[in-house]
């Protein structure tokens, strides 16, 4: 009984009733929270579930529509982040804020009030950097550090100020296993000091392995406030979701069919500074397969993408092959006849156009496969038939064929967007984040979806930063880094130990010095 | 009570139609204020500028020879527009047609054959498509900014009409005017309602106007276009050419700006002058705009800034007011209407002046 008493007293942060709208949606409904000193908490939910609006709030970057923040017992008006700052509050955001033509150290002062800037600057960077397990070189420009690195920048700018909170949003979602091995090590230690963190994520491992206390969100509302020890990850799911969450693996015995889609010793020459040269990339997938592509983020992924589905053009043709048959020199309709499809991560604007309506969107790439074109002209009838079609076998929830791709939630888009390349039947289908952005339920479908159609005989290659859905669906994983692929490893056999050091490059340099 | 713009959920489709009415009031009434600021009755300048020019049929007729022009290029460089290639050099485009086209009469000058007209109507176009080549062949090698290229082509195009009728196409009995021969009967456009000026240059317009909306509406290269305009990374993914779409865009638009200058000098011209166009190149982007880039709004729009056209004439005259005031209108139409479709995807809110909103 002491002890909760205790706990009381120890609040630091106590949120109530926070409401927060945006126009056509309520992010955040009635909102309570209760954060302790010394406590990692965790924010839990699924994307759109509201926690961002929620922590931007807390941090005065939003203000709410109504409800009350209270700081150390004491009610508060945060009206910017300058005034959260002073509270003693700091925030890791899940896009960084950095000059890449800088220094870390030049970046660290950019960041800090003057007054905080002070003689010994550089000391006091290596003296927190050793501390607390951040290792950092000052005088390294940013554009020359991994993900990792340049998000201990901005910690480090924030423990430079001394608060008392600290939050981090979603910050796992681009590290590799190693790398976020050892941001745990730091928060745990930072807590151990003292420090509150309040931890956003949606990844239920991470949570059970760092957090104490979890608050999950759904639909803006909190619908339960946990202790986190009580819970299992799958109970944990089943709160953050609403639904018995079902994670079976997807990856059963599979006959492996023919070759359909092999990819020799393909190169790709970098065109400017921003985008990463490809280096002698070689894989093979059979039918009825699914390899899957892990890595962290701006290792070729999407460079790799574009030289498969023939956005961009290769030579010599015999580096890919669909079926058989040479086509790196190939275009995207072109490849589309030999039987590829394809789907890029970016929904918006690439998979899609906003603008347009579902049945233009249907027209985009089924023109080709389907035949919606006869001597130039566009036959919307048998067009509106195949979209409707997509729309009822994937559950696509939508105002009808006429409504504009932009109009639908992520999720749906996804689904819909999933359903008009698996409609066309492709015998390739290469697929980038399929389930990035989506909520859970719709993620399900649509993985279910493409382990139905490689059973059916496709092969299937996916790009994913998401190592848990790639163990779930692959048969088969080959980590991207640096544009080089590693060889492919039988997931059932792969330890998450591996897939790491396959993921930073490790594995393939290793194999190259033995030869 | 400090009004601020609150971004609209969906874009709105009642204010894409609403928007050029509201520009229309705005400009009348800008109009109103720089007439009363002039001293005349703002009644009376209204009346000389907007309904005097359509009292009789002659008034109508002259309204569709002004809007035929306007209209051909209004509807091409809407199709460019869709796709974000941004020609807004038509006048130089309209000018080489119509040298082009004006050197095809002048070598068939006397020959009295039916073949002439059509021949100078594809010298016309051939010409404008040359024209508009150039941009777009900079555009797609050196990736030239088309916007720079076509409008500086404009002046090379106006420097070359000028150099021909001081020189080589210049009357040889003119008595050195600096105009080419009048070009001969069979080299002149029929007129299609006697009595008037109206040729045969509309029912080409009409025909523009079906033809664009069909080619937008059922052609895969209308649909090339718009997906290429408004996502040009999905329009690769889909396989389509982004390079195709700018040669294909600027050479239409090349190409009925080319025949709209034939038309105006074998129409109510009838021969080379050292200016052929009272800026209808640069008017037929205020068109597009204010017809929503869409072939039938460009119809109505171009009837209405034909008007403008045809009112600022007629200030002219009956109230001493300076040309100047019809690109002053067209002016602040194009302004209003740009101002006015913010209100697409924004909407006009009042708050408190304590309530700070950071986002």
């Amino acid at each position: 009984m002491m002890e909760t008493n205790d706990f009381e007293h120890k609040s630091l942060l106590e949120l109530r009733n926070m409401t927060r709208s945006y126009p056509g949606l309520l992010a955040n409904d009635q909102v309570n929270l209760t954060l302790n000193k010394g406590e990692i908490h965790a924010l839990l939910g699924e994307n759109g579930a509201g926690k961002s609006t929620l922590v931007k709030m807390i941090y005065g970057v939003l203000k709410p529509d109504s409800g009350q923040i209270l700081w150390q017992r004491k009610e508060k008006l945060i009206a910017s982040p300058a005034v959260a700052r002073e509270l003693g509050i700091a925030m890791v955001f899940q896009h960084f804020s950095l000059f890449d033509s800088l220094t870390v150290y030049e970046n660290i002062v950019l960041g800090l009030e003057a007054h905080q800037v002070g003689d010994n600057l550089d000391e006091r960077i290596v003296e927190i950097s050793q501390k607390y397990g951040l290792p950092l070189e000052p005088d390294r420009h940013v554009y020359s550090l991994s993900v990792g690195e340049r998000q201990r920048i901005e910690i480090i700018r924030c423990l430079l100020q001394n608060p008392k909170l600290l939050i981090m949003d979603e910050p796992t979602s681009v590290l590799t296993p190693q790398e976020v091995e050892a941001l745990f090590e730091t928060l745990r230690r930072l807590c151990h000091e003292g420090m509150s963190i309040l931890y956003i994520s949606h990844k239920l491992d991470e949570i059970k392995a760092l957090c104490e206390h979890a608050t999950i969100l759904r639909h803006g509302k909190v619908v339960a406030s946990v202790q986190v020890q009580d819970e299992t990850a799958n109970s944990l799911a089943a709160k953050m979701i609403g639904e018995e969450f079902s994670a079976v693996s997807m990856t059963a015995a599979h006959p492996t069919g023919e070759l359909r889609f092999v990819v020799d010793q393909l190169d790709y020459l970098a065109t400017d500074e921003l985008s990463v040269s490809l280096k002698q990339v070689c894989l093979e997938v059979r039918g009825g397969e699914i390899l899957g592509i892990a890595g962290v983020a701006g290792n070729g992924q999407d460079e790799l993408l574009g030289v498969l589905n023939g956005e961009i053009r290769t030579t010599p043709t015999s580096a890919i092959q669909i079926n058989g048959k040479g086509c790196a020199d190939l275009g995207p309709d072109q490849r589309r006849s030999l039987g590829l499809a394809s789907i890029p991560s970016e929904r918006l604007g690439h998979g899609a156009v906003p603008g347009l309506t579902l049945n233009e969107n249907t027209l985009l790439t089924a023109h080709e496969r389907i035949g919606l074109v006869r001597m130039g002209l566009i036959n919307y009838q048998k067009s509106e038939e195949f979209g409707l079609q997509v729309i009822r076998d994937f559950d696509v929830r939508c105002h009808g064929i006429q409504a504009e791709a932009g109009s639908l939630s992520g999720g749906n888009l996804q689904k819909f967007i999933v359903g008009r390349e698996i409609n066309q039947q492709p015998s390739v289908l290469i697929v980038s984040q399929p389930t990035w952005g989506v909520d859970a339920g719709a993620a399900q479908a649509i993985r279910m979806a493409l382990r139905k159609l490689a059973d059916s005989g496709a092969a299937i290659l996916v790009i994913s930063q998401d190592l848990d859905e790639l163990i779930q669906i692959s048969d088969r994983l080959a980590a991207i880094c640096s544009g080089v692929l590693s060889k492919a490893q039988t997931t059932a056999e792969v330890t998450m130990e591996q897939i790491g050091l396959m993921m930073s490059g490790v594995e393939t340099v290793e194999d190259e010095t033995k030869k | 009570m400090i009004p601020y713009l609150e971004k609209r959920a969906e874009h709105s489709q009642t204010m894409v139609y609403l928007s050029p009415f509201i520009a229309l009031a705005l400009t009348m009434l800008g109009g109103i204020i720089l007439f009363s600021m002039l001293g005349k009755s703002p009644t009376q300048a209204m009346h000389a500028f907007f309904v005097a020019p359509l009292t009789n049929l002659y008034g109508w007729a002259e309204l569709g020879v002004k809007a035929s022009p306007l209209v051909l290029i209004g509807v091409a460089l809407s199709i460019g527009f869709r796709a974000g290639v941004w020609n807004i050099g038509a006048e130089g485009q309209l000018t080489l047609g119509a040298i082009c086209g004006g050197c095809v009469a002048l070598w068939f000058y006397q020959v009295d054959s039916v073949f002439v007209l059509p021949l100078m109507m594809i010298g016309g176009i051939l010409g404008g498509m040359f024209w508009a080549s150039i941009p777009a062949f900079f555009k797609t090698h050196f990736n030239a900014n088309e916007i720079l290229t076509s409008l500086m082509l404009t002046y090379v195009a106006l420097l070359l009409l000028s150099l021909l009728v001081h020189g080589p196409l210049r009357d040889p009995d003119g008595f050195n005017f600096p105009e080419s021969r009048i070009f001969h009967e069979a080299a002149t456009l029929p007129i299609i309602l006697s009595g008037t000026r109206l040729h045969l240059g509309a029912i080409f317009a009409l025909i523009a106007v079906g033809g664009i909306w069909l080619l937008l509406s059922k052609s895969l290269i209308g649909f090339q276009v718009k997906v290429i305009g408004q996502a040009p990374a999905a329009g690769r993914h889909a396989g389509f050419s982004v390079n195709r779409i700018v040669w294909f865009t600027l050479l239409l638009g090349g190409g009925l700006a080319g025949l709209a200058g034939i038309f105006e000098v074998s129409g109510p011209i009838g021969q080379l002058l050292p200016s052929i166009s009272p800026g209808y190149g640069f008017t037929a982007i205020i068109v597009a705009f204010v017809g929503r880039l869409h072939p039938v709004g460009s119809l109505f729009a171009g009837l209405l800034i034909a008007l403008s056209y045809l009112g600022g004439e007629n200030a002219q005259i009956t109230l001493n007011l300076p040309i100047a005031v019809t690109g002053v209108f067209q002016g602040m139409l194009l302004f209003f209407l740009l101002a006015c479709d913010v209100l697409i995807r924004y909407r006009i809110r009042f708050s408190s002046a304590s309530g700070l909103r950071h986002d």
